[in-house]
């Protein structure tokens, strides 16, 4: 942004706006998280109670789900409006526009030139006049700048999952969780399971004790698979990477990071934090053509808590074989189906959650939103973070077939990020003659 | 309309009938070669199957087909024209008011799935497992591949859509309309003979199986267990199908196990839009969404909403749980109690027909699935 001057003086009529407006203040005083409230003037901080003000959204990331998330914070209660949308294709910003007009016409205001495409397109986005609060859901290897600069500019966050692809990425999102909290920035992350009252009650059962000691976990996200999509001829290496984006690393971090992080994060939720250390297995069986990448279609990992309990989690992309999405927790008194809200007690009794399930994509924006409206505390970057991070462990774990622990993992000063964003860069890895990229090798890549 | 014609060409060709010279063929499917691949030269005729070459309605009988190119096997049971009261008399207990007034309806032969459609089945659509197999197996690509390859398939669901309850022997389900008839479309292209959803009328006609009565085995809901699984007996899931007893007329699970969609509107006024007249063959076609029918109740649902009249609609909130926007066309993520069985009309329709039956019937459903076909999402 700083070789970008248009960019930065659009940003900084906001805060001259809050200069001006707040009077006596002197700018040398203007620090992060210091309260602007003067004798009888306006409480201005970035934290501050919002009430019944009207909040601008920015959506960062044009895809189906970040047109989901744009459309659930329209939806919640209070004056909300689109303002500003940012993707890195236009083509991807124009259908997400079209699709929100269409289903929320009167609260989308994103004219012509609050449509930003590129690379950078973020920074425009997060630095329009009027926005409060911001979306991010781009690919996850973009998540670490992109809450660290909207934290930086005073915007409250909904940030989708997983949040890094890599310790460096995690480390910087920890760093920005701190400067959010210090501020008073209200942030979201999309493990909409810590929104649903089943996995809320069940959670809280398995931590008053119910299953006795908690002495192993499983957890699973077996599916066929997702979308690919197919190079085409004019594409630059990196635009064909960013619109492929789900199998490469630096994008997604694998399919054990971008889906398998919801089942990783309630074990770790029940527990009370990530494991310390894991080993694990995986590679490619059917996932084999040009168009998928580096990433492999199966892991399976034996991860350890600090109190010594275990976790088995597998994943696995292979249409057609054996599918769960859930997780269990094992105890000495019983055993729970977390997922399906069941649990059965050695005593033969038994629970079965009947309660309410409103949609939690909508609960975790209802909260977030009303968090800002009357200043409740809510950041959920530090569980985000950490369970992220959990699923990272794992990946390193079956790329380098060596036991590795958390700390190392998290320190690690291997990135993922390519040396430079731009449509004509070389991403960070690249295809052979064939087409193919190199796959990791358990036993020979070494990957932290 | 000129790739529906050369379809037409082409599965008539495939009946060994007023086979279509190539060019014309070739000419026809350059118009919209998007959709369809050229018609191949001599197309080939389907695999003869007692039962299933029948032209005449004293020739039909059950058959089985099985999917080229898999070991899958399916079922359809003959049904004979006639006539039938559609609908529920005023003093049927638990009746709706969607469920009337009755109307005499006529229909012409037709086979329908003895089964509802199987995972089995429908996977090797949803998941492309005809082509993976294909290639794995070095099999050689057969016109009928090449055509069914063309159809729009589902994208693959973000989470598997079996929900744990099983996928072997057990009923596909949580898919749009819109997705069962591109399956029925795909299915048609890769055996060579038309299949389609059943209309509500068909529907109604072959649950009964000539009966009058709340259920298809008389009025007494406390021989329900015996033919049907519903939510006091099927233990939260759908169960295998044909573990019940059939319908007279060799039909399972026509009530419960899953709902099944058929081809019409839902209209919550009921038939009176038909008229008083007898009607034939009556097909209320969608012009939205939301509400579309489907039949014979589920596993979730309370005995009453199994009866042969009960009807039940499609609705927004079946796809809640899906995150996305705009929200898939192929998937139903909340309908976990959705499926749907296959009916074969005796006298095949014609070209205009088929894609009344199988195309998408809403631009917006069309424009993403054009979209998809380009690569898009």
């Amino acid at each position: 942004m700083s070789e970008n001057p248009e960019a930065k003086n659009s940003a900084e009529p906001t805060r001259r706006t809050i200069i001006q407006s707040s009077g006596t203040l002197a700018a040398a005083s203007i620090t992060p998280g210091a309260l602007f409230l003067q004798d009888g003037g306006e409480n201005l901080s970035p934290g501050r109670a919002r009430g019944d003000d009207e909040l601008g959204v920015a959506l960062i990331g044009c895809g189906g789900r970040g047109t989901g998330a744009a459309g659930q914070a329209l939806s919640t209660a209070g004056s909300v409006k689109l303002l500003a949308m940012a993707d890195a294709f236009s083509d991807r910003l124009e259908g997400s526009l079209k699709t929100l007009q269409n289903n929320y016409a009167e609260k989308v205001d994103v004219p012509e030139d609050r449509r930003f495409t590129g690379f950078d397109a973020y920074k425009r986005a997060i630095e329009t006049p009027g926005v409060d609060v911001v979306i991010l859901a781009t690919p996850p290897g973009f998540r670490p700048m992109h809450v660290e600069h909207a934290v930086q500019n005073d915007k409250h966050v909904f940030m989708e999952k997983p949040v890094a692809v890599d310790g460096a990425g995690i480390r910087q999102v920890l760093a920005a969780a701190e400067l959010a909290k210090s501020k008073g920035l209200k942030v979201g992350v999309g493990l909409q399971r810590h929104h649903e009252p089943k996995y809320q009650e069940a959670v809280k059962r398995i931590q008053d004790g119910e299953l006795g000691d908690v002495l192993l976990y499983r957890c699973y996200w077996n599916s066929g698979g997702v979308w690919v999509r197919p190079r085409q001829a004019e594409q630059t290496e990196m635009e064909y990477q960013m619109r492929n984006w789900y199998y490469f690393n630096w994008l997604c971090g694998d399919h054990i990071v971008e889906q398998h992080i919801h089942n990783l994060d309630v074990c770790n939720w029940i527990n009370g934090g990530p494991p310390v250390q894991a080993q694990g297995q995986g590679g490619r069986l059917i996932r084999d053509g040009k168009d998928h990448g580096e990433i492999f279609d199966h892991h399976m990992v034996e991860y350890t808590y600090a109190d010594g309990s275990k976790m088995l989690s597998q994943c696995r992309h292979q249409p057609s074989t054996w599918s769960s999405v859930s997780e269990h927790a094992h105890g000495s008194k019983g055993t729970a189906n977390v997922s399906s809200g069941r649990m059965e007690f050695t005593d033969g009794s038994d629970w079965r959650y009947r309660g309410e399930s409103p949609n939690p994509y909508q609960v975790e924006h209802d909260v977030l939103f009303n968090a800002i409206r009357t200043d409740t505390e809510h950041n959920e970057m530090d569980y985000g973070a950490s369970s992220t991070m959990t699923a990272i462990l794992g990946r390193l774990a079956t790329y380098s077939g060596r036991p590795v622990s958390y700390e190392e993992a998290l320190n690690s000063e291997i990135e993922l990020k390519p040396e430079a964003y731009a449509w004509d860069a070389a991403p960070p890895t690249v295809p052979n003659a064939d087409g193919i990229y190199p796959i990791p090798q358990p036993g020979v890549t070494k990957p932290f | 309309m000129l790739t529906l014609l050369s379809l037409f060409c082409a599965l008539h060709a495939a009946a060994g009938v007023n086979p279509m010279p190539a060019t014309s063929g070739q000419d026809a499917a350059d118009d919209q070669g998007a959709i369809y691949p050229p018609m191949p030269a001599g197309f080939p005729a389907p695999r003869g199957i007692e039962g299933a070459a029948a032209k005449t309605e004293a020739e039909m009988s059950l058959y089985a087909e099985e999917i080229p190119g898999s070991e899958v096997l399916f079922k359809m049971a003959p049904i004979k024209a006639g006539s039938f009261l559609m609908g529920s008399p005023l003093e049927e207990e638990d009746r709706e008011d969607n469920e009337g007034p009755q109307v005499e309806v006529s229909l012409d032969p037709f086979w329908i799935g003895t089964h509802e459609v199987t995972w089995d089945e429908y996977q090797l659509f949803q998941f492309k497992l005809d082509i993976q197999a294909r290639a794995g197996g070095g099999a050689e690509v057969t016109p009928q591949d090449s055509w069914a390859d063309a159809v729009s398939r589902p994208t693959p669901p973000y989470v598997p859509m079996d929900f744990e309850m099983g996928v072997e022997g057990y009923p596909a389900i949580c898919m749009t309309q819109f997705a069962a008839r591109q399956y029925t479309k795909w299915l048609s292209l890769k055996t060579g003979r038309f299949y389609r959803l059943p209309t509500e009328a068909e529907w109604e006609y072959a649950c009964r199986a000539g009966t009058k009565t709340a259920y298809s085995f008389g009025d007494d809901v406390d021989e329900l267990d015996d033919y049907a699984w519903h939510f006091d007996n099927a233990d939260d899931k759908y169960q295998k199908v044909g573990l019940k007893k059939p319908n007279p007329w060799g039909l399972y699970d026509m009530h419960g196990n899953v709902s099944e969609w058929v081809l019409d509107a839902f209209t919550k006024d009921g038939y009176g839009f038909l008229g008083e007249e007898a009607v034939h063959a009556p097909l209320n076609k969608p012009t939205e969404l939301y509400p579309r029918t489907v039949r014979g109740g589920s596993w979730d649902d309370d005995p009453e909403m199994l009866r042969s009249a009960a009807r039940h609609k499609s609705k927004k909130g079946w796809k809640v749980q899906d995150p996305q926007l705009p929200k898939s066309i192929w998937y139903h993520t909340n309908a976990t109690f959705v499926g749907f069985r296959l009916v074969r009309p005796l006298k095949q329709p014609t070209a205009e027909e088929m894609s009344y039956y199988w195309e998408a019937d809403l631009e917006s459903v069309r424009e993403i699935q054009e979209r998809q076909r380009q690569g898009g999402r």
